[in-house]
């Protein structure tokens, strides 16, 4: 289903054709130079790419970096759609599906590093693509869960009419997924996309350069770019590095996200006529009569391969149902539940046969010293950030320039700035104990503020005036006020955040600048450890602590605060 | 009526729903209904009375736990090929234009593009759509979005049409217009569909529409009675015989279930042990008894809903909760006030506390129990989810819910306790008076 076009113009080739037809040409030049680039140059497994630190080489890096990016993000998408939809569908694959992703999203994606990479270069055995696939990889497992999960959740809250609806009046099943089950989702898979992909990135520059194995794996990439760098103390090239980050995340809002946002804000399921969202790219798009040619030309094609698919998808009315039985559900039950309890044996015995109960209460205590950590990072950020957030907020104009600004901030890859951390850490001799809760609070503290920034608009004016007209001021204000009416937005926040830290954690506790090397006693760190010189077991455990941590937490703190601010101190 | 000339037959049809709680729920008592061709059926009953459930499974969308259901004598299986149906939020899918949307049941079936096309746009034509076809419904009012559903109703030609209460989220200027409009067209003889299925609570509606109005009962949802309207058509809703009717069903609608619930908790079966609350805020109660003792204490039940210009719907749980609590009876389709209910609605505040608080604990057993418990609980309070495991019982998770919600008012009310929503916990409330008499257990 294409864009629903405005009334066709007339008019003949335009200044917005000419930007368009450019601004197309010219994508599909660099992503066709750069993907050759990347799959065609086949390098022995021992030959392993070098990185020049000359700045003029950093658009190649660049474009190399993004095309990954793009391509984790199509194939999150794909994955998107086949699991969500078997999880909504089916009511026996939702039993395993939904928990899975569960657990799948608490999983410290970083710590998957070293089995992915190994995976891979075997896999694709004398070429760089097993580390590009490993990479790509890395990305995916940082965007793919959120993904899956809005696009499950949207399938599940379709209007139940609107499902009637399509039942009723016999839509095939191409039919409902294009015109009632896709077209439902695709704000939510849009924000969500976009967040994930800001995320993204900071899985691309910590996957692009990794020791694993005892081995010190490079990929060209921006990356790999700003890990060089590190390693030969350049800090200009440090700065070309980031400057280039900036430039690319601008570039990519404005070119696909913002546009994207745009187009899906049509597909909003109430029927209010509120004002369309614009914005400039999307305009140019509408204004050019190019696009409307090529939809004119294909038009009749598509349309003749929405027909097929939907012949081809049928449902045949009357036709014979198979009959759910219940003692096959209650097998299939049993069946999982055994496959689970076996699994979770042989991890167990795995690790407790190859280093013992005694390392494994050293990784829970190493688990809670990251877990403090996280603690730490979030009462500061929260008293930090708050005020600031809560200050934004309440003044429009401030919230509407700096909101974007802050969700570029949430995207920039915090470890990009890590040399500039280490270097002040180094300098005052302070420890990465303590310093590496800056460095996860680096990339992690936005997501709180962003949040915030969004909870503080969403207080009603009315709400405020009376606070002033009856004088409630200062302590009082927050407490009866400003705290419980963005207590919500907070708690979304502090979820990603702490999520994010968690993460974050397997690279801000171990950190270096040239042949300095700074660690912290931490989770994270031991990971990272284990990762660098392949200690199965010891990846293992390291990375089935940190998710049952974060999966632990998730059920006893952050699911019930969620639920207390839906019930108790929703705004509506 | 053979089943082979019924479009749609059901026969003892029950629906069952399994209780979080344990146990399960009957939406639908063995009910049988036919549809014949050429006839307009209204369902008419309350919340709860099962209606939409039933037409939904006449639409094949619900397969009945027990009984069948059968289309032109054949055994329904999945989603009925015969009906098509207007919803009652009317389910249009806002990135489609109202083109699109109409052709939407056409083009699954596979015809070709240009008939398809031509259909929508005879069928919009007939719901006065014309020069909107290239309009998103979010563009549209309220009552033209209706309009859409309702042309891509007919473009698919159905047996039965199925409404499901489609005018009742529409405000009622433009219910009126539309409803007009439908009934128009059927009377003009060039309706797209053979038969009618229509569910409402609207009883002006259904005698405005139907042939023959099937009255249902609630909890469980069973059919009490059919009403069969034979004034000609077009009608006219000012008509002697069109307000004869209009009594007679509010009178039919009203009355058994006034009567079941003043059974005395002692004499009644023991799942009626607590009878359902209707969900009248206590406000509300005195609102309408102070109302209805303006107008001389005898009102015409239809009158007085639409000089107020609320559905039966929206009334009706006040005179419920009114006849329950001995303030007002129902008879003949007015409501009379009675002489406590005339004290309570013109008395000061404190004593129409007190009278509230009498009536409610001698004819809500419920709150007589609520108050033991208290009295006999050591610190004096029970917390809500002891009360709705209770209730549980009797009612699904909602409605339990909602009985708790109404309890708390109406106690509240009558002083007889407090509740603290941050706790989930009732405690004693009683005025300092009698506390010394009632309360032995020391306060907390």
């Amino acid at each position: 289903m294409g864009l629903r076009g405005e009334p066709e113009s007339r008019r003949a080739f335009s200044a917005a054709d000419l930007a368009v037809g450019l601004g197309t040409l010219l994508l599909l030049y660099v992503a066709a130079r750069v993907g050759s680039e990347s799959f065609v140059r086949f390098s022995p497994p021992d030959v392993i790419p070098t990185i020049s630190l000359d700045p003029r080489n950093l658009p190649n890096y660049a474009a190399r970096s993004t095309l990954r990016m793009f391509i984790a993000l199509a194939l999150s998408t794909i994955f998107t759609f086949v699991y969500g939809y078997a999880a909504a569908r089916s009511r026996r694959a939702e039993k395993v599906l939904v928990p899975l992703l569960d657990i799948l999203q608490s999983v410290p994606v970083l710590g998957f590093l070293s089995v992915t990479v190994t995976l891979f270069i075997a896999m694709f055995r004398g070429s760089l693509l097993g580390l590009e696939a490993a990479s790509i990889f890395a990305i995916f497992t940082g965007q793919a869960w959120n993904m899956t999960f809005s696009f499950y959740q949207s399938l599940r809250t379709v209007p139940h009419e609107l499902n009637e609806m399509a039942t009723l009046y016999g839509l095939s099943k191409w039919e409902r997924f294009t015109r009632l089950e896709l077209p439902s989702s695709l704000i939510g898979l849009v924000w969500n996309g976009m967040m994930s992909f800001g995320g993204g990135w900071f899985f691309l520059a910590a996957s692009e350069s990794i020791s694993v194995l005892n081995r010190q794996y490079t990929l060209p990439g921006l990356g790999s770019y700003v890990a060089s760098a590190i390693a030969a103390r350049d800090l200009h090239a440090v700065g070309w590095a980031i400057v280039t980050m900036v430039v690319l995340v601008l570039l990519i809002d404005q070119l696909f996200w913002k546009p994207l946002v745009t187009i899906a804000d049509r597909y909003k399921l109430e029927l209010s006529a509120g004002e369309e969202r614009r914005f400039w790219v999307v305009d140019l798009w509408r204004a050019a009569s190019l696009p409307a040619l090529f939809e004119r030309m294909l038009g009749p094609s598509l349309h003749a391969v929405d027909r097929l698919l939907s012949h081809a998808t049928r449902i045949e009315p009357q036709a014979e149902r198979r009959v759910r039985s219940k003692a096959a559900d209650r097998a299939f039950d049993v069946v999982v539940a055994i496959s689970v309890l076996m699994m979770l044996a042989a991890a167990v015995r795995f690790v407790l046969a190859s280093v013992g109960l005694a390392e494994v209460g050293h990784a829970a205590l190493l688990g809670l010293a990251t877990g403090a950590r996280v603690v730490a990072l979030l009462v500061f950020s929260t008293i930090v950030w708050t005020p600031i957030g809560v200050a934004i907020g309440f003044h429009p104009k401030l919230a509407r320039l700096s909101q974007p600004l802050v969700q570029i901030f949430a995207s920039f890859p915090a470890n990009f700035l890590f040399p500039f951390a280490t270097l002040v850490f180094i300098r005052f001799g302070i420890h990465l104990n303590w310093g590496s809760i800056l460095l996860m609070a680096l990339g992690a503290q936005w997501y709180l503020l962003f949040n915030v920034i969004g909870g503080a608009q969403a207080v009603p004016n009315e709400l405020r005036e009376m606070a002033t007209s009856i004088g409630l001021r200062g302590v009082r204000k927050w407490k009866f006020l400003i705290g419980p009416s963005i207590f919500g937005s907070w708690v979304t926040g502090a979820i990603t955040a702490s999520g994010g830290a968690w993460n974050a954690s397997i690279v801000a506790e171990i950190v270096s600048w040239g042949n300095t090397t700074l660690k912290a006693a931490g989770l994270g760190a031991y990971i990272a450890d284990a990762t660098a010189i392949g200690d199965w077991p010891r990846i293992v455990l390291g990375v089935g602590i940190m998710s049952i941590f974060v999966v632990t937490l998730n059920h006893i703190v952050w699911k019930p605060l969620y639920r207390l601010a839906q019930t108790r101190f929703q705004l509506s | 009526m053979t089943p082979a000339t019924s479009l749609i037959t059901a026969e003892q049809v029950s629906k069952t729903f399994p209780l979080s709680a344990g146990g399960e729920q009957t939406v639908l008592e063995t009910v049988s209904l036919t549809v014949a061709p050429g006839e307009v059926v209204a369902l008419l009953g309350r919340s709860g009375s099962g209606k939409s459930t039933l037409l939904r499974i006449l639409a094949g969308l619900i397969t009945p736990s027990t009984g069948s259901v059968t289309r032109h004598g054949v055994a329904l299986r999945g989603p009925n090929p015969d009906v098509a149906m207007v919803f009652q939020s009317f389910a249009l899918l806002p990135w489609l234009t109202v083109q699109e949307n109409a052709e939407l049941g056409l083009t699954a079936r596979g015809v070709p593009k240009e008939f398809a096309e031509k259909e929508a746009m005879h069928a919009l034509q007939m719901v006065g759509l014309e020069g909107f076809e290239g309009a998103y419904p979010k563009e549209l009012s309220g009552g033209m979005r209706q309009r859409v559903g309702f042309a891509r109703a007919f473009v698919m030609k159905p047996d039965v049409l199925m409404m499901d209460e489609p005018f009742s989220a529409l405000d009622v200027l433009t219910a009126e217009n539309l409803r007009g409009e439908i009934s128009d067209l059927w009377e003009k003889g060039s309706f797209p569909s053979r038969s009618i299925l229509l569910v409402t609570h609207n009883i002006e509606e259904a005698i405005l529409l139907a042939d023959r109005i099937v009255i249902l009962g609630t909890n469980p949802g069973r059919i009490r009675g059919e009403v069969r309207v034979d004034i000609a058509r077009p009608r006219d809703k000012n008509g002697v015989r069109f307000r004869a009717l209009v009594d007679h069903v509010y009178t039919v609608m009203t009355n058994p279930e006034a009567v079941v619930e003043e059974v005395p908790a002692a004499t009644a079966k023991p799942r009626k042990r607590f009878p359902m609350l209707p969900h009248a805020r206590s406000g509300g109660i005195s609102g309408l008894l102070e109302i209805i003792h303006d107008r001389g204490g005898r009102e015409d039940l239809p009158r007085l809903a639409n000089d107020l210009q609320l559905e039966i719907d929206d009334l009706l749980p006040a005179i419920d909760a009114s006849a329950l609590l001995g303030f007002a009876s129902v008879a003949e389709g007015d409501v009379i006030i009675t002489d406590i209910g005339k004290e309570f609605a013109t008395t000061g505040v404190h004593r129409s506390h007190e009278i509230f608080k009498e009536q409610v604990l001698s004819r809500v057993p419920l709150t007589a129990i609520v108050v033991r418990m208290i009295e006999q609980k050591r610190d004096g309070r029970i917390g809500k989810e002891f009360l709705l495991d209770i209730l549980d019982e009797h009612f699904s998770n909602e409605e339990a819910e909602k009985q708790f919600q109404t309890l708390i008012d109406w106690g509240r009310y009558a002083q007889l306790f407090e509740y603290d929503a941050d706790e989930e916990r009732l405690y004693s409330a009683e005025p300092e008076e009698d506390a010394s008499e009632r309360d032995p257990a020391p306060k907390a």
